[in-house]
């Protein structure tokens, strides 16, 4: 790889929940303008660690670094002023408000009379959009309850590079989602990472995950037990990974442990 | 952006707004097919009750009556408007009947001559305003820091605070409110010059409004209504304030409670939706857990919405105090609760959370009380009323489950 320290590396994360060690000694990059996909069968840690990443959950041991300096993640606070910001599955988006207000959510631009600045808001939120080609939204008024789940994504996605971020984490973007409306936000996911930023996709389906990603990384049961480039492998070897991988890379490991959650 | 001159919100380059009249009244019409009808359905019922009352007693549609109508609306309004902004979180507070008792027996303590304790007119207001706040930041604290369901909270609060009154005052039974200031706040009507004054300062600070928001927007770039639909607007809304004066005039002047009314109005609006509290207030009510992840201090809004809610109906128990000279042991009782929620819901603001504006609660209480007003005149008894207003709570909550489905349907 480069020289260039990566955007987000994490070194030996571990967390335990009680008697339930959920994450070991597990390492993790991602650089400008890559899509790494994080991939694992379920109880595997990715969402421990996207948590880990994004302050919700406290580390019990390990290092991260941030464009190659050490930091510490106490909560969601100091991620965001990282420029590290996760789209959950569940979107967080308030139904009644529209797209603009969405956008801002808890960012309104204000004066010192807390007086919103609409026009503002308005004509960043229609750059922020074009910016990104999102197209089938017809206006930034309308309710984000009357957006098809694409659409929904794409607000989600377009409020978290909005802020100036350099890590964008997607948790399961097109779970839900429809052919079409997949496409929509794959070809969205591969434009984030044309604008540089570092993007992290957590996802099930590896077909998604094939056409976007750059390297995969792959968890088993709370380790790393590979990370992949995309163009050296195939879908047989990451379901083998997923499914009965042995960890190479993390050290001092002497026995992959026995099967338990 | 390449294209200069095009820079409009719509992200496709649609621009509707351009169209002309035609697009504006059929933009209408298409959201209302989709169920966004406002307070349409309101306005109609009070079309209807008009026209019915009337024929039984043509002195329902008179000045006289208006006014009636205007100063006995007032303290339901008041409260209903701290209502509207619990129900926007998709919480209750049942407590606001007997906080609007607490509010009106602390003026009439207060402005007691034969008390040492006694204060002037206007301070004794604030204090029963303050009272009401410190016993929404109380009961909100047990809500949005403890989790315990606003229904029960003020469910106990409903119970407790009437004893307060009842304890409050005592053996006495009645406590007379001397004080003119206080009673004023009910009893009194601007001179027709002062009305005439007011309903131009209205009607220019609208438009100038209208104006200054339509320059930020253009140097913005982002487009504004259609000029034609904001000078109606503008034209819609001084007809109506100086109509109102003209009437209220032939009998003796505009209420001043009226002139409250429409103040807090504009004011609360002004709250709801145009600063980042009264956008918060809305996200909260929509989703809080999305709210909180967007780092809005969810707890602080639920304690404050709680506060506007109690210290509201402390001033509208003044009110209602003033406008009987005297509190007595049944101060907030009656159906001043109920009367309060079912004019915010009748208005359109939603149970469900999230949806709804503070101008629902003078709508909904101007019907409320215009059927009131009816059914004294025509002579049925208040069992009449009471039917009457439950038909019309139940029709607009099952309107509103209806539309809600409905704007699901049309993906509004």
């Amino acid at each position: 790889m480069s020289d260039v320290a990566p955007t987000l590396e994490l070194r030996g994360i571990s967390k335990a929940f009680g008697p339930v060690q959920a994450l070991s000694e597990v390492d993790f990059e991602v650089r400008d303008g890559e899509v790494m996909a994080l991939v694992g069968d379920n109880g595997a840690g990715k969402s421990t660690l996207i948590k880990c990443v994004a302050g919700i959950y406290g580390i019990d041991a390990g290092e991260v670094f941030f464009e190659g300096k050490p930091v510490s993640i106490h909560g969601a606070k100091d991620a965001g002023r990282l420029g590290i910001e996760v789209v959950y599955q569940d979107l967080a988006l308030c139904d009644n408000l529209d797209v603009v207000q969405n956008m801002y959510l808890g960012r309104e631009v204000h004066d010192f009379l807390q007086r919103l600045q609409e026009p503002e808001m308005e004509q960043k939120t229609a750059e922020t959009l074009k910016s990104l080609a999102v197209t089938t939204i017809r206006s930034i008024k309308y309710q984000v309850a009357s957006l098809s789940g694409g659409q929904r994504q794409s607000v989600a996605v377009a409020r978290a590079v909005m802020w100036n971020s350099r890590v964008v984490i997607l948790d399961e973007p097109t779970a839900a989602l429809g052919v079409a409306q997949t496409r929509q936000v794959l070809d969205l996911v591969k434009r984030l990472a044309q604008q540089g930023l570092a993007v992290v996709l957590i996802s099930h389906n590896l077909h998604d995950i094939f056409e976007v990603a750059t390297r995969i990384t792959v968890l088993r049961l709370g380790r790393n037990v590979g990370v992949f480039e995309r163009e050296q492998t195939t879908q047989r070897a990451i379901v083998e990974a997923i499914t009965a991988g042995v960890p190479t890379q993390v050290a001092g490991i002497a026995e992959p442990e026995p099967a338990s959650a | 952006m390449t294209s200069g001159e095009l820079e409009t919100p719509e992200v496709e380059p649609q621009r509707p707004q351009r169209e002309g009249l035609v697009a504006i009244v059929g933009g209408y019409f298409e959201r209302l097919r989709g169920g966004e009808v406002g307070i349409l359905p309101v306005l109609f019922g009070l079309g209807v009750i008009t026209l019915y009352f009337y024929s039984k007693n043509p002195n329902y549609v008179t000045a006289v009556n208006f006014n009636n109508v205007v100063v006995q609306m007032a303290g339901v309004s008041i409260i209903a408007m701290g209502v509207v902004f619990v129900l926007l979180l998709g919480e209750i507070d049942l407590s606001v009947g007997y906080v609007s008792g607490i509010g009106g027996v602390t003026v009439a303590l207060l402005q007691q001559p034969e008390k040492s304790y006694q204060v002037g007119g206007l301070i004794a207001i604030l204090i029963a305003v303050s009272v009401g706040a410190a016993i929404g930041a109380f009961q909100g604290s047990f809500v949005a820091l403890i989790g315990v369901p606003s229904f029960v909270v003020t469910l106990a609060g409903l119970l407790a605070w009437q004893g307060v009154v009842q304890k409050a005052i005592g053996d006495q039974g009645v406590i007379t409110i001397q004080s003119d200031t206080i009673n004023n706040v009910a009893n009194y009507s601007l001179p027709a010059n002062w009305g005439w004054r007011l309903a131009t300062v209205a009607a220019v600070g609208y438009a100038l409004t209208v104006l200054l928001s339509v320059f930020s927007r253009r140097r913005a770039r982002v487009t504004a209504q259609h000029p034609l639909l904001l000078v109606l607007k503008v034209i819609a809304i001084a007809a109506l304030a100086f109509l109102v004066v003209r009437v209220s005039n032939r009998a003796g002047g505009v209420p001043f409670a009226g002139v409250l009314v429409v103040a807090l109005l504009i004011f609360w609006t002004y709250i709801a939706r145009r600063t980042t509290f009264g956008r918060h207030v809305y996200a909260v009510g929509g989703n809080a857990e999305a709210a909180r992840r967007a780092g809005i201090s969810v707890k602080r809004i639920r304690i404050v919405v709680f506060m506007i809610s109690s210290a509201m109906a402390a001033l509208g128990g003044v009110v209602f105090a003033a406008r009987l000279t005297s509190v007595d042991l049944n101060a907030g009782g009656g159906t001043i609760l109920l009367d309060a929620i079912s004019a915010a819901v009748i208005g359109g603001t939603s149970l469900f959370g999230g949806r709804g504006n503070v101008r629902d609660a003078v709508v909904g209480a101007l019907l409320i009380s215009a059927i009131a007003n009816g059914i004294d005149l025509v002579g049925y008894t208040s069992a009449t009323r009471f039917i009457v207003t439950g038909i019309i709570l139940l029709a607009a909550v099952t309107l509103d489950t209806v539309l809600r489905r409905r704007q699901a349907a049309a993906g509004r």
